[in-house]
C-alpha cells in the first residue's frame, strides 16, 4: 500500500463495502439533521442524502454502476418494504373498511389526475416522445414504475429520478398544502400523500401521524396496482 | 427475526412467480402484500397457522422495522440523477415544473374527492 497510496482507494472504490457503507452513513447524518430540525418538510433526508452522494460521486468521477454495486443491497429491500405494508393494512383494518367507499372514489380520482396531468404538462411543454413516456408513472414507488417503463420501452432510469423528485416534492409541498385547504382528516391527506407522492410521501406521513401514514401507505399500493393499467391507456388515448 | 424476514422474502418470491407465471401486469410485491396480508387475516380465524413468524407478533415487528426506514431505500435509485444531468441540463426546468404542478394538482384531487364522497355517506339518512 506504501508504494502506491492510490491503490487502497482504487481497492475501495470497486467494493460494495464501501458504497454500502457511504449510502447508510449519509443517510443516517441527514436523517439526524431533520429529525433535529424537528422534520421540517425541507429538511427530506432522501433530498439531502442523494445530492451529498451525487455530488461526492462526480467528485471521485465514480461511474454510477460501481456506485450501484454496493446500493444495490439497499435498493433491493424496497421489494420486502412494500410486501410489509400489509402489517400496518392489516392492523388498522377496521378503520380502513369503515372509509373503504371515500378510499376507492379518491384512488381513481387521485391516479386519473395523476397520469393524465403529467402527460398532458409534458406535451403541453414539448418535451420529447420518449421523455413523456418516462414521466407518465411518476406517481408509482420506485420498482413498479420502472417496471411500466420497462413495458413501454421508455427510459427505466429517467423514470426513476422523476419518481424520486415527485416523492421530494409531494414530501416537501403536502403537509402545508393541506393545512392551507383547511383538511384535518389524516385519512384523507394521508391517502393523498400516498397516491401522489409514494414511498417518500408514505414515510413523510407517518412521520406526522400514524393513521395519516397507513392511509398513505394503502394508497401508494393500491396505486401501483390501477397505474399498471392506467398508463398505457391514458397514453394511447393522449399521444398519437 | 431471520424466520419473519424469510416469510416476507417468501410472499414476495411467490407474489413474483404468480405474476411472472401467469403474465398478470402487476408487480410481484404488490400480490406479496396481499398474501401476507391473508395470511395475517387468516391466522386470526385459524389458530393452527399461528406458529413461527407468526406468533407473537414476529412478523409484525420484522415488517415495522423495515417500514421504519423506508425513504432510505429510495436513495439508490434516486442517485441515478447522476446519469441523467446532461437531459435535465435541457429538459431539467420544464420536468421539475410539470412534476411539481401535477404533484399538486395530485394531492388537491385525492384529498377533496375523499373528503366529498365521506361527507356523501356520512350524512346520508
Amino acid at each position: 500500500m506504501k508504494d502506491n497510496p492510490f491503490s487502497l482507494w482504487v481497492y475501495l472504490s470497486q467494493s460494495p463495502l464501501l458504497w454500502l457503507t457511504v449510502t447508510l452513513l449519509v443517510y443516517a447524518i441527514a436523517d439526524a439533521v431533520s429529525l433535529a430540525l424537528r422534520r421540517h418538510a425541507l429538511a427530506n433526508p432522501v433530498l439531502h442524502a442523494v445530492w451529498i452522494i451525487g455530488a461526492f460521486l462526480f467528485a471521485t468521477g465514480t461511474p454510477y454502476a460501481i456506485y450501484f454495486g454496493g446500493a444495490q443491497f439497499v435498493h433491493f429491500l424496497l421489494g420486502p418494504a412494500t410486501v410489509a405494508l400489509a402489517v400496518p393494512l392489516y392492523e388498522n383494518r377496521k378503520i380502513v373498511l369503515a372509509s373503504i367507499v371515500p378510499m376507492l372514489a379518491a384512488l381513481v380520482a387521485g391516479s386519473v389526475t395523476a397520469v393524465f396531468s403529467i402527460v398532458l404538462l409534458a406535451e403541453a411543454a414539448g418535451l420529447p416522445r420518449e421523455v413523456i413516456l418516462s414521466l407518465a408513472p411518476k406517481s408509482v414507488t420506485a420498482a413498479v414504475a420502472m417496471g411500466i417503463s420497462e413495458t413501454l420501452q421508455a427510459d427505466p432510469s429517467l423514470t426513476a429520478v422523476a419518481v424520486i423528485l415527485t416523492g421530494i416534492m409531494g414530501a416537501t409541498v403536502v403537509t402545508r398544502l393541506m393545512n392551507r385547504t383547511g383538511i384535518t382528516d389524516f385519512r384523507a391527506r394521508g391517502f393523498a400523500a400516498g397516491i401522489a407522492a409514494h414511498g417518500i410521501g408514505t414515510a413523510r406521513a407517518f412521520q406526522v401521524d400514524e393513521v395519516a401514514g397507513v392511509f398513505s401507505g394503502i394508497a401508494m399500493s393500491l396505486n401501483a396496482l390501477i397505474t399498471s393499467f392506467l398508463v398505457p391507456l391514458a397514453l394511447t388515448v393522449l399521444m398519437r | 427475526m431471520l424466520a419473519s424476514l424469510s416469510l416476507i422474502l417468501l410472499c414476495q418470491l411467490a407474489g413474483e412467480v404468480i405474476t411472472r407465471g401467469l403474465g398478470l401486469p402487476l408487480p410481484g410485491p404488490v400480490l406479496g402484500l396481499l398474501l401476507l396480508l391473508i395470511l395475517l387475516l387468516a391466522r386470526d380465524r385459524f389458530s393452527s397457522i399461528a406458529r413461527g413468524p407468526l406468533r407473537n407478533s414476529g412478523v409484525e415487528t420484522a415488517s415495522k422495522g423495515l417500514l421504519k426506514h423506508l425513504s432510505l431505500l429510495f436513495v439508490p435509485a434516486g442517485i441515478g440523477v447522476v446519469e441523467k444531468l446532461d437531459l435535465l441540463a435541457t429538459h431539467g426546468l420544464a420536468i421539475i415544473l410539470i412534476l411539481a404542478v401535477s404533484v399538486m394538482v395530485t394531492l388537491l384531487a385525492t384529498v377533496l374527492t375523499f373528503r366529498l364522497i365521506s361527507r356523501l355517506f356520512s350524512e346520508a339518512p
